[in-house]
């Protein structure tokens, strides 16, 4: 008998499927974080004299000090704030919009438009930054013609508030029709015989799809929604890429172009490292406050 | 009697016009893109790129794009594919072995294991790659295949869906059918888990492909020689030689749309084969 149980309830079995992951995870992602954690708590001291090799020291919390009291940091993280509150609205509410019409019954051409709005998708985020930057560029420009013929001068996106827009249209660009399509993925999974009554009660297609269709497809709305906040809060290769194309974006543009530069342009390690782990745990604390909001706001009390 | 297969609807305007206006903003930089390769040396700064030239501009650039440090556009469309295969694979065969393993069993420490494994979709990239770089180089690795394929191979999105789908579709009884005939674990899980986990794992791959085939960030930072680089590190590194070469901006064009249109073509042919009700959550076992 206590063979036989413990056939059925195997406990080395599950260890051993997991292994892989595991130790991916803990030598990828665990051991990368720790060692960020100690090269945080580090500095570099060099002889008193001024010559000779300088040796690493523990400094304690020096590096957050100075982290927290950079200017730069903050300004970075003010700039990835308005970044993202372009974009991320934008992108759900239209990725939301679009699932919504190619679920209505009417609308015509719908294969059409849900393949071609999915097609940026399969595009690069470092090729959708440079298309789109090279259409901003005044010399290129598609609609700068039009302006030249109107005797108006050419206007350049990428200065002034206007960068903000600009490398926000990018990744709405490219992350509009990943969304949709998993929006109505989610609609098409929906029970379709419950729009029926609605609709003999006379309820229109735009009460359908706000009073019905949108609440039965909201956990999707949020997982989606998170994961296009969390992309959001990471953004590097977009205006990383771009700051080739222009003076606007400088090398501190957002919080990891800062500390991909403090890292390995400036050398300073150490500073960086501290850099990291403040937007990380500023992210984290963003992405997991948020999910919690959304959840009670969501479905109330029941979980 | 559902009324969507009783009588015809009757057409409507705007639905249909908001949604061909979303289209039209999702293909226009597309076909900018196509027109912008047609343009000679000379061309792209002073005439319209709305219109394609026909100037000869469009074989020159590809001829120019191929020849251009002996051939590095080839050798970088083969990393990316390198990249994108290799790294996918591993991706999904973790994430399978994961997920059955979370899904199908009960044990101590679950929760915790499963904690652990997700949490690194909260660390952002930049974070991650630079101590991944400084301590690959400890053990000798960074700048190879190896760098990127490695950090590529653990992806907490996929475990996660994996572990959804597992749960959906290989039927508990049937294991433990299997259990009291004898059989052992990793038979289970060839012979009855896999096979269930089939259209769930193809899924899995795709999405980790197309991250890998746009990923920039990881072998920007891992990778420091040209003939490592996929496509996406190699168009940066052409735009960061700045445009003394005077035609680079004509070969970065054609080069970006060589390298999307394979991928665009991929998709709308494998897009039947998507379970996107997996990552939807509205999953059906």
């Amino acid at each position: 008998m206590q063979t036989s149980r413990s056939r059925l309830r195997p406990r080395v079995a599950p260890w051993l499927f997991l292994t892989p992951a595991i130790v991916l995870a803990a030598g990828l992602m665990f051991a990368p974080l720790v060692y960020t954690v100690i090269l945080s708590l580090q500095g570099r001291k060099v002889p008193a004299s001024g010559i000779g090799v300088a040796t690493e020291v523990f400094v304690g919390l020096d590096n957050y000090v100075a982290a927290l009291t950079n200017p730069a940091l903050l300004g970075s993280f003010l700039r990835m704030l308005a970044y993202a509150l372009l974009s991320v609205p934008l992108t759900m509410g239209l990725a939301l919009v679009f699932a919504l019409l190619l679920d209505n019954l009417s609308t015509r051409f719908a294969r059409f438009s849900r393949i071609s709005i999915f097609v940026p998708y399969a595009v690069p985020g470092v090729i959708a930054a440079l298309m789109w930057g090279f259409m901003y560029l005044p010399g290129v420009s598609p609609v700068g013609e039009l302006f030249t013929l109107w005797g108006w001068p050419v206007p350049d996106p990428l200065s002034g508030g206007s960068v903000f827009l600009a490398v926000a249209n990018v990744s709405i660009w490219g992350g509009i029709g990943f969304n949709m399509v998993i929006l109505y993925t989610s609609l098409r999974g929906l029970p379709q015989e419950i729009y029926d009554s609605a609709r003999l009660d006379g309820c229109s297609e735009i009460q359908l799809a706000l009073r019905i269709k949108l609440p039965l497809i909201l956990p999707g709305v949020i997982l989606t929604g998170l994961f296009t906040i969390i992309g959001a809060l990471q953004v590097f290769s977009e205006p990383n890429m771009m700051m080739t194309l222009t003076n606007s974006i400088t090398s501190d543009w957002v919080p990891m172009m800062l500390v991909y530069r403090d890292a390995f342009v400036t050398n300073d390690l150490y500073g960086a490292s501290a850099s990291a782990i403040v937007i990380t745990a500023v992210t984290m604390i963003a992405s997991l406050g948020l999910l919690r909001l959304l959840r009670n706001r969501a479905f109330g009390n029941e979980s | 009697m559902s009324l969507d297969t009783g009588r015809p609807v009757k057409p409507a305007f705007w639905p249909t016009a908001i949604l061909l206006v979303g289209a039209a903003y999702a293909l226009f930089p597309v076909y900018w893109l196509v027109s912008a390769s047609t343009k000679g040396a000379g061309e792209l700064f002073t005439t319209s790129t709305m219109v394609p030239s026909f100037t000869g501009g469009f074989f020159q650039n590809l001829s120019d794009l191929l020849s251009f440090n002996d051939g590095a556009f080839l050798v970088w469309s083969g990393n990316s594919i390198l990249f994108s295969v290799g790294g996918s694979v591993l991706a999904t065969a973790v994430a399978a072995a994961a997920g059955y393993g979370l899904a199908k069993f009960e044990f101590r420490g679950k929760q915790v294991v499963f904690t652990f494994l997700l949490i690194g979709v909260l660390i952002p990239g930049v974070v991650l790659a630079i101590p991944q770089y400084l301590l690959l180089s400890k053990i000798g690795i960074a700048g190879t295949y190896w760098s990127v394929l490695l950090p590529f191979a653990i992806s907490p999105f996929s475990i996660y869906l994996a572990r959804i789908y597992a749960g959906a579709v290989i039927p508990t009884e049937l294991l433990e059918a299997g259990r009291i005939d004898g059989a052992n674990e990793w038979r289970l899980f060839r012979s009855i888990g896999l096979p269930a986990m089939v259209p769930g794992l193809i899924t899995i791959f795709l999405l980790q492909f197309v991250a890998i085939w746009n990923n920039f960030l990881l072998p920007y930072i891992m990778l420091s020689r040209e003939e490592t680089f996929p496509l996406t590190v190699g168009f940066y590194s052409m735009m960061n030689q700045g445009s003394d070469q005077l035609n680079v901006y004509n070969l970065v064009i054609i080069g970006c749309l060589l390298a999307i249109i394979p991928l665009i073509l991929l998709f709308l042919f494998l897009q039947r084969y998507w379970r996107l009700d997996l990552v939807s959550g509205s999953l059906k076992g």
